[in-house]
């Protein structure tokens, strides 16, 4: 029996702020304690908070240490974990008040959130299959095997509500039914965890965090379509998540929950993983299962649809790492239960991968409607030095911008789509007065002209013009037609591809024309960037009266663009300037500027 | 796994290392006074004899937590017993044995354990 657990976060955000380093410090101090039998030190899945990781919770008090390094720990395992007297100065500052510390649930970060999809993460260890059982893991399975029939099993997930939570938002319950009605002797079930939108990581860290949840929701799922076989396609980039995976699959077959005669009901299911080279296509279903046949990744027309052939022709459902994390607790749960969160036709809840200009950067997971304010303000701290927000991009390429004006919108599908964005896989970008609107859409375009597969036409082509296209305006090259032109390209380029990826992909172009054709203006016609991130059409210049002719921007300039004596005002040769921006770092004085 | 029972036996086996990490502490907890004095005399065996305790009679929802010194340097170690809504009961000069009862009978009995509390000693 410990009478302590220290949690730390192993998920890849704190891993890559260095939470390996801590754990192997903290297991070396408290040997050196002899306090191995009384404390034990677990590593868990992502706790969310990866903005002030690595993350570190010690329990049975639930204090929340943040941004821990390696050298803190002598003085927390002395202090606390010896003398029982937490170190305040190293707690996550939100959670010392004076006469109490709060504990992790109790921040605004976490108690504004419902977490079912996220429920284990940051609270079991990954690694250990008891512990996932510990919290009712298997349960749902074995409930079932036993009391339900494939048939009231897909009854229930379609009661549920949920919805597909890759970005398309396809009813589950309805996937599973056409793919349980087609025979066939031999069904798949795929788990699509190929997360390829720059920015998400919420699939990467159910996966590291909890990856019994997915396993044992696409058991249940076999059970419902009558399938023995699942793949699970990971891209490879994502190693802890797939070692974790490799880990749960090993410890499922040895407790009998995967492979023949599950709970002894006759029912054989078993798991594979297949690595995924990072082929941002091989997201889309055809080309993901395509994939694991082991082809080249490249989609195909549908129909005919997985459900009736799917992969190596054979009756297929494929759905997302999320949707997966979800089952489990709606059978134990109940249907209703899971649709009595959300709003009237988007049930659950929704796991968004905060990034960009937000202070609190990670992971959160709230009721579908919650409004963007909540998620941004009040969950994810608001915008950096105090920076005005001007929109938030969902959905990644495929997606688009949400203005501020909307900021009160209850985020859902159908709410998404009518301002021209979509909820995609959760991937949600903040941006502020700072950013280039015409630049956010060229640099998803710049994704995917390279990440086209090159298949069809209107997606290979079309989109390499429609970057070229933002390429001019961003040099200042653009007119008024080029505008029309776009749109007109875009909308071809929507309706002629093949797949999902040349479909989507204008939407970063057509939803930042629809709100900020401002910006897109001031770029063709007045050859400005109003938020001064396009190179060609800055310009440098020093104040001549604030300048105190300290020399110091002339010494850092690569170029030696500025000129000027010592304490009298220095100018730039804008022929020289190459727009890096270095003087106007360097200066104390504010005198430079850029227009 | 051949049926559901040996699932749930694993739930059980589980459940009292897991109800650490529950930060509600629904049912009680325990602080044992850490000061340099409680530690001198004992404290961190009574810590041990407490989570034992708990943990051989499967209890899962009592944390033991460690303070500073509760106050009185004489009669260390000193352990505050909160259970529930009840008001807490300070026992002093303990030892291990004595946690063994106070566990039995208070913990699990509701019954405090008179004869080694705070007043007892006055």
């Amino acid at each position: 029996m410990y009478r302590s657990h220290i949690l730390i976060c192993g998920g890849t955000g704190c891993t890559a702020s260095g939470s390996a380093s801590v754990i192997a410090a903290l297991e070396s101090e408290i040997k050196a304690h002899g306090l191995e039998n009384e404390v034990k030190v677990v590593r868990t899945g992502c706790f969310g908070l990866c903005a002030v990781g690595p993350i570190m919770i010690v329990y049975p008090e639930g204090c929340f240490y943040s941004a821990v390094k390696a050298e803190n720990i002598p003085r927390i395992v002395e202090e606390h974990i010896i003398k029982g007297r937490p170190v305040k100065e190293l707690l996550y500052k939100e959670t010392v008040t004076e006469d109490a510390i709060k504990s992790l649930n109790q921040t605004d970060f976490y108690n504004k959130q419902k977490r079912v999809a996220l429920r284990n993460c940051g609270v079991i260890n990954p690694e250990s299959i008891d512990e996932y059982i510990a919290y009712n893991g298997y349960q749902a399975l074995a409930k079932c095997l036993n009391e339900y029939t494939p048939q009231q099993v897909i009854d229930i997930v379609k009661a549920s509500g949920l919805r597909g939570r890759g970005g398309a938002g396809f009813p589950t319950g309805l996937k599973w039914s056409f793919a349980a009605a087609n025979k066939a002797d031999q069904k798949y079930v795929c788990c699509n965890a190929d997360e390829g939108d720059p920015g998400a990581f919420m699939d990467r860290s159910v996966l590291e965090g909890d990856p019994h949840a997915v396993l044992e929701a696409m058991a249940i799922a076999g059970y419902a379509i009558g399938a023995s076989q699942g793949y699970i396609y990971i891209r490879a980039e994502y190693p802890i998540a797939v070692e974790r995976l490799e880990i749960a699959i090993k410890q499922a077959r040895e407790y009998g929950l995967l492979g023949k005669n599950i709970f002894g009901k006759g029912f054989d299911f078993d798991i594979e993983i297949r690595l995924g080279a990072g082929a941002f296509v091989c997201g889309e279903e055809t080309a993901l299962m395509t994939s694991i046949e082991g082809k080249r990744g490249e989609p195909r027309p549908r129909p005919p649809f997985p459900a009736l052939k799917g992969l190596f022709a054979k009756p297929t459902i494929l759905n997302n790492v999320e949707t997966y994390a979800n089952i489990a607790q709606i059978i134990l749960n109940g249907p209703e239960w899971f649709a009595s969160v959300g709003t009237e036709k988007s049930k659950g809840t929704k796991v968004f991968a905060l990034g960009g200009k937000i202070n609190n950067t990670g992971l959160v997971e709230v009721p579908i409607g919650t409004t963007l304010r909540t998620v941004i303000e009040e969950i994810g701290g608001g915008i950096p030095k105090g920076k005005k927000f001007k929109a938030a991009q969902t959905g990644g390429p495929s997606g688009g911008c949400i203005p501020a004006e909307y900021l009160d919108l209850p985020i859902d599908y159908e709410s998404l789509i009518s301002i021209g964005a979509m909820m995609g896989s959760g991937g949600l970008i903040v941006m502020d007065e700072d950013n280039c609107m015409v630049d956010i859409a060229k640099f998803f375009l710049e994704f995917t002209v390279d990440e086209s597969c090159g298949k069809c036409t209107p997606c290979r082509i079309g989109t390499k013009r429609l970057y070229e296209m933002l390429d001019k305006i961003t040099k200042g090259q653009g007119t008024l037609e080029d505008l029309d032109e776009m749109e007109k390209l875009c909308n071809y380029i929507k309706n002629n591809s093949l797949c999902g990826l040349g479909q989507t992909a204008p939407n970063p172009v057509l939803s930042t024309l629809r709100h900020f054709r401002n910006e897109y203006i001031a770029h063709v016609v007045d050859k400005k960037c109003p938020a001064g991130v396009c190179k060609d059409l800055l310009t440098f210049v020093i104040d001549p009266e604030k300048c105190k002719g300290c020399t110091l921007c002339a010494r850092n300039c690569p170029v030696n663009a500025i000129s000027g004596s010592v304490k009298q005002p220095h100018t730039i040769d804008t022929a020289k300037c190459i727009k890096c921006g270095t003087c106007l770092d360097n200066c104390k004085f504010g005198a430079i500027s850029k227009k | 796994m051949k049926n559901v029972e040996e699932l749930l036996a694993i739930k059980e086996r589980m459940q009292y290392q897991m109800g650490i990490r529950n930060d509600k502490n629904e049912a009680g907890k325990i602080v044992v006074g850490m000061g340099t004095v409680g530690i001198a005399a004992g404290a961190k065996d009574v810590v041990l004899a407490f989570t034992e305790n708990l943990g051989k009679n499967n209890i899962f929802n009592i944390a033991v937590i460690q303070d500073g010194s509760i106050g009185c340097e004489k009669c260390s170690p000193m352990a505050e017993v909160h259970m529930g809504d009840a008001e807490k009961v300070t026992y002093v000069n303990l030892t291990p044995e004595k946690v063994a009862k106070i566990v039995a009978e208070h913990i699990i009995g509701g019954k405090v354990v008179a004869e080694y509390t705070a007043s007892a000693g006055k």
